[in-house]
Formats: structure tokens, sequence, C-alpha cells
């Protein structure tokens, strides 16, 4: 499943969710992403995305994963607005039967959905705002 | 018509988040589309001169700069995407 919203999401609950009814299940993993300011820098982080196209671009990277990896749930939930620091910005679950193939399918989601799904982060502080810039 | 879409920094310079236009004759891919947008003012002048920053998506689907825009019905102009 995949979700974009502005609000934030308890990681408990979804898990509670993701492994509702699905007893093949033995192995979940999560990746949570939160807001930074590790310099003192970043007062909020605002993300933009381009509706429609975001929504089609996870759900991509999620059938992906699942033709990678023998998967019984995914989950995507990405926030977009504004965020401060130590706000959650987005949550990967992958939950299989087996240990290895939730903590790659896990990486994989966040990993391929960085490079991928159109969001993108600016960031606010004491000298303005800039654009996060892609890492190289 | 087509929709054009800016995001980002792209759209802070054009100044504007979408626009409806008829594309001129002759444009058949991206980077027509771009060489073209560059000339329409300063605005997008500035918003275009770095084009191998800007990234493109036709139909909603990540593009080239040899891809057709022949029949595409929204075409969006963004950086290097920085979600997760």
């Amino acid at each position: 499943m995949i979700r974009v919203q502005r609000d934030d999401f308890d990681i408990g609950k979804e898990i509670d969710a993701l492994r509702k009814g699905r007893t093949g299940i033995g192995a979940i993993v999560t990746f949570t992403g939160t807001v930074r300011d590790a310099h003192g820098e970043v007062t909020a982080m605002t993300l933009e995305h381009y509706p429609g196209m975001t929504e089609k671009e996870l759900a991509r990277v999620e059938a992906e994963a699942h033709a990678r990896w023998p998967l019984q749930a995914t989950l995507i939930v990405h926030r977009v607005g504004r965020l401060e620091p130590g706000d959650n910005i987005v949550l990967t679950a992958a939950a299989s039967a087996h240990r290895e193939a939730a903590f790659e399918a896990a990486r994989f989601l966040i990993d391929y959905l960085k490079t991928s799904a159109p969001f993108w982060k600016r960031e606010s502080g004491p000298a303005g705002d800039k654009w996060v810039e892609a890492a190289p | 018509m087509t929709r054009l879409l800016y995001f980002a920094w792209v759209k802070d310079k054009t100044g504007i988040a979408s626009e409806d236009i008829e594309l001129p004759g002759g444009i058949s891919t991206v980077a027509d589309l771009i060489g073209w947008l560059k000339t329409r003012g300063p605005e997008f002048t500035h918003a275009f001169e770095q084009d191998g920053a800007i990234r493109a998506a036709v139909d909603q689907t990540h593009a080239r700069l040899d891809t057709s825009v022949a029949d595409a019905k929204e075409i969006a102009f963004f950086p290097p995407v920085t979600g997760g």
C-alpha cells in the first residue's frame, strides 16, 4: 500500500494494519526517515510533490519490490507540507516469511523512492530558505 | 493544448506553477521544448539556463531529452528529486 499525506503516522498502528490477517509473515522490517537539523540551521522543512505522478512512482517502486522478493505486504507512507526537525517524513515497511527478503526490500523501497518519486525538500532556517540539492 | 508544470526551484524561477499552451510547430522532443522555453523571456531563460540540472516528465512518467512530446497532455520540469 502507498499513501501520501500531510498528517503524521503512527508506526505501531501502521505495522498492526500491515500484518493483520497475514499469518504467513515471519519478518517485518521498517525504515523511518525524519527531519534532521544537524548543525542548528534548519527550523522547518517543506516537502513539495507532484500529485498524480507521485502516486504512480510510489506504486511502481512497490511493484518492483514485489517482483524482486517474496513479500507478503509492503507499505510506503510519505508526508508532504511543512515539517519540523524530529518530525517523521517517510515510512517504508516490508513483510516477508523470512528476514533476508524483508531487510532487502525495506531498503530497496526507500533507496528507489529517493531516486524516482517526485518530492522536493525546502529547508528554512535563520539564513533563509533553500532547496535541498540531490545527493550526487 | 498541453499542460506544462514547474516544480521546486524551476517554479520559483519561472514564477508560475502551471500553464496550458499550444506547442509551437517543430517541437518534437523534450530537448526541443526546453530550447523553445528558454526563448520565452528572462524568467524562462534563467530557469532553464542550467538545463543539465533539470529533469522532465511526460504524462507523469520520467522522460529523457529525446523523449517525444508529440502527443503529450502534461509535461513537467523539475530539479532532481530529494524525497525520502
